[in-house]
């Protein structure tokens, strides 16, 4: 285990011996499907729960010869920016001493910063995989919807979610997505990507020369004055190397944060339905009938933000509100998509801050939901366009704390981020 | 449009429906926190109706049987089984 709390399971699976990942350890998040090892979701209610088979995802790693070291602690079910929902206790940031490590991956973020795995695969849902790699000053890639087979992992909002790579280098991540991308019979929702030339890992060559960067004005407004002056750091960096930017307008983002929430917890309420502690999970006991037992098992085996997420999801789903909210939030949705696209017309790449703040104190937003919703703001744009991103390292605030740069790519576009992002880490 | 009016008693129906029990304390919190939750998506009002283009194909496969998870398998979690079936609370 580790001291500052990164693993739920530090039971180690063995890969084969030969294969591109041989010689490196590879940390899985709690909610990736693990044969025969537990997998948890950092909740309560899945304390005991043993995968009878494994996520594609894992297939791949033991394929490709990865040892992996244990499963990393997350918020619960991937509800929360600070991994500190975690029925397993708060992650700490071995990056920033005192402050959250972002989140839902926090764990795979915290161990490979600390060093004690080479990589990681987290999940990315709303900014799930690029705010705690831009906490703990780290590379993350969140890829294009249907880049990677979600089979065994467990679903918190379908429509959004990708699993992807966490590393210390865009060159590492690369080799890792290099793995575990590509069609998947058990997820119909994969495909294959359009033809390209050379791996993932081959397009980290940190060539900017002639990139044309989009500037979303909308994802500075409002962020943290240092976050701001460390991202424009970045940006003369990258021009120096021959890069150029431009800003664009991208107005749907102001309503993006919304939108993925309504839409997140309306998924959510659906698909934590299915934990009623008959099949898996906290029992609720036999006493009563069957909706005491269903409500019991749930209230002991849910967190307060799981409860807080399924009953809003509950209430965006019910009679007489769905129009108000999970409909006009699905026009959001195709709204941000048609702006992402035109914006991408005129540039290879867009850019921001991942976050529009520094990593927060341990504690300060687990009281203020709200607040901490508003926190994911230039990450879920992201996911609601089903596009790739990227978090690099930009450089530190003046007290020390890490800050992330987000590029944001065409779909498929996953060698142009990698590309871009490899010029500065 | 008026704002949403959310007290104790929509709470506590929600949760009634999504099958969760709360304590009192806990509807008190979430009561306060939906209010200002949704008042935030009363922004999605703002939103213009927008085409949505469906970037979607079928993928189909032959229906031929193959290799599942055992029943024992599938089994290997439930808290309580019976004669290889899973059981659960009455229904009643």
């Amino acid at each position: 285990m580790t001291e500052y709390n990164g693993y739920v399971t530090d039971e180690t699976i063995e890969g084969a011996d030969d294969g591109p990942l041989a010689e490196k350890t590879v940390a899985v998040k709690d909610n990736i499907s693990t044969e025969g090892v537990r997998t948890t979701c950092g909740s309560a209610m899945l304390s005991d729960y043993v995968p009878p088979y494994d996520a594609t995802v894992v297939e791949r790693l033991k394929d490709a010869g990865a040892t992996i070291p244990g499963k990393t602690n997350m918020d619960e079910f991937g509800m929360g920016t600070t991994t500190e929902t975690s029925a397993f206790g708060a992650v700490e940031n071995p990056a920033a001493a005192g402050r959250v490590p972002g989140g839902s991956s926090g764990g795979s973020a915290a161990v490979v910063a600390a060093g004690d795995a080479d990589l990681a695969l987290g999940s990315d849902t709303g900014g799930s995989i690029r705010c705690p790699a831009a906490f703990c000053g780290v590379v993350g890639i969140k890829p294009t919807y249907g880049l990677v087979s979600r089979y065994g992992l467990v679903a918190y909002a379908n429509s959004l979610e990708q699993i992807g790579p966490i590393a210390p280098s865009v060159e590492g991540a690369a080799e890792l997505l290099d793995v575990i991308a590509g069609p998947d019979e058990h997820d119909a929702t994969t495909q294959e990507a359009p033809e390209a030339d050379g791996s993932y890992a081959a397009a980290a060559d940190g060539d900017v020369d002639g990139l044309s960067i989009g500037v979303p004005t909308e994802l500075l407004d409002g962020a943290d004055e240092e976050v701001v002056e460390t991202f424009w750091d970045a940006m003369d960096d990258l021009e120096a190397q021959g890069a150029s930017y431009h800003e664009v307008d991208l107005p749907s983002v102001e309503h993006a944060v919304e939108a993925y929430y309504v839409i997140a917890m309306s998924e959510a309420s659906s698909n934590l339905a299915r934990f009623d502690g008959v099949r898996y999970g906290q029992s609720g006991g036999y006493d009563g009938n069957w909706n005491e037992s269903f409500a019991n098992a749930r209230e002991e085996g849910f967190g307060e933000e799981v409860k807080r997420r399924v009953l809003l999801g509950t209430y965006a789903l019910s009679a007489g509100y769905h129009d108000k909210y999970y409909k006009k939030a699905q026009d959001a949705r195709a709204w941000v998509k048609q702006d992402f696209d035109e914006a991408l017309d005129d540039a290879d790449v867009l850019a921001s801050p991942t976050m529009p703040v520094p990593p927060m104190k341990r504690g300060e937003s687990l009281d203020d939901p709200l607040t901490m919703y508003l926190a994911d703001a230039n990450t879920t744009p992201v996911n609601l366009a089903n596009l790739p991103a990227i978090s690099v390292p930009a450089g530190e605030t003046d007290d020390g704390l890490p800050v992330g740069l987000q590029l944001v790519g065409p779909a498929f576009g996953e060698r142009e981020i990698i590309r871009a992002g490899s010029a500065l880490a | 449009m008026s704002d949403p009016a959310v007290d104790p008693e929509e709470v506590r129906h929600v949760a009634d429906l999504a099958r969760v029990d709360l304590a009192d304390d806990e509807i008190e919190r979430f009561t306060e926190q939906f209010v200002d939750i949704l008042d935030a998506f009363e922004a999605l009002d703002d939103v213009p109706e927008t085409e949505r283009e469906a970037d979607l194909s079928n993928v189909m496969r032959p229906d031929e049987t193959r290799e599942s998870l055992s029943q024992e398998e599938a089994l290997q979690n439930a808290s309580d089984t019976e004669e290889g079936q899973f059981k659960g609370p009455k229904v009643s």
